[in-house]
């Protein structure tokens, strides 16, 4: 097989195991992977997309509903609990361990744990993000040099 | 506004094999969650129709109250899958509108959530939901749910049709010799029950 193709291989693999070993991503995304095919060969690609929307829509809601004078806690629960299942579904990990603490800190309707929860779920959004663009981009490379994307 | 007959073509179009077993109507707020269920169903064989709120879900069988639910059976479902926490309708309320109804009762109806809390799932349960999974949703789970429909559908049908079979082959009269010279009425078919709904050990991990 060309050097090329199995050095791209190699660095996809060990990227993908990097994500896993350091809690970016859990079995589910496998599970997702496993349900990709011939037929649908950019169904990950297609869900992770719906979930950058999602996500980015229900962060801006949070950011203006914890502004309020007078916070709706009821309001923000509700958006972090749809945060929390798409990033579930989609194996975003590290997102839904902090969904949870930001719930809880809802449920106690404390402002400053709230806030301190929506930097952090943003920074995470914002890793996973760039660290799926990253493993799609590897797997691009390695389809257009010829490979293709081994089975987890 | 609705599911168009058309839509619903395409989406049988893109089967991986076979006819499809199940029409499944699948409910959920999340896109994500409605692609995620649409492609495990897609993979298991199903035709599927994935609607976002309850009350689309209602229009879709044909409940809304706008128009009759005559006409369905080439889009006739098999089965209806509702996420458990969506704004407006609640996965729970709609599991209860289909209940009531003659028309729709017989759909089983699936609960999924993300949450795990016992009382939930026991009104689930109680108000005559077929199972409720866990969400995120597997496989191995749609698998075990198509398997165990299409099994129900196969004894409902196996007992019609023997019931049918004795109609025909064991007229006899209801009542002992009675040799009056009244004629005997025609025995009335026996009442038709529907299978007990068997209440199933959840799969708990």
């Amino acid at each position: 097989m060309d050097s090329a193709v199995l050095q791209l291989q190699r660095q996809l693999s060990d990227y993908k195991t990097s994500l896993y070993n350091e809690g970016f991503l859990d079995d589910q995304f496998t599970q997702l992977q496993q349900l990709q095919d011939e037929s649908n060969p950019d169904f990950v690609v297609e869900v992770v997309s719906l979930f950058f929307e999602d996500s980015e829509r229900l962060l801006t809601e949070l950011t203006k509903t914890l502004d309020q004078h007078s916070i709706d806690f009821r309001k923000v629960d509700a958006h972090v609990h749809q945060l929390k299942g798409s990033s579930s579904s989609i194996g975003a990990q590290r997102v839904q361990k902090v969904c949870i603490y930001f719930r809880n800190y809802c449920d106690e309707q404390n402002v400053e744990g709230c806030l301190k929860c929506l930097q952090q779920v943003k920074n995470e959004y914002t890793l996973v993000k760039n660290k799926l663009e990253t493993l799609f981009k590897f797997e691009q490379q390695l389809l257009a040099a010829g490979g293709s994307i081994p089975m987890q | 506004m609705g599911i168009t007959a058309g839509e619903a073509v395409m989406a049988r179009d893109r089967l991986p094999s076979g006819p499809p077993e199940l029409h499944v109507l699948a409910v959920d707020d999340s896109h994500v969650d409605r692609k995620v269920i649409e492609r495990l169903l897609k993979i298991s064989s199903c035709r599927v129709t994935a609607v976002e709120s309850g009350s689309r879900a209602l229009q879709y069988l044909g409940l809304d109250g706008e128009r009759a639910s005559v006409g369905f059976d080439g889009l006739k479902v098999n089965l209806i899958m509702t996420d458990y926490s969506m704004p407006g309708m609640t996965g729970y309320e709609l599991l209860k509108k289909i209940k009531e109804s003659s028309a729709l009762r017989e759909i089983p109806v699936v609960i999924m959530s993300s949450e795990n809390i016992l009382t939930r799932i026991d009104r689930c349960l109680e108000e005559g939901a077929e199972d409720f999974l866990l969400k995120p949703v597997k496989l191995a789970d749609v698998k075990r749910l198509k398997d165990s429909v299409l099994r129900e559908q196969g004894e409902e049908h196996k007992e019609r049709r023997s019931r049918k079979r004795k109609l025909q082959d064991e007229y006899i009269p209801a009542s002992p010799c009675d040799l009056s010279l009244t004629p005997t009425p025609c025995p009335s078919p026996p009442s038709l029950q529907p299978p007990s709904k068997r209440h199933r050990l959840l799969n708990v991990d």
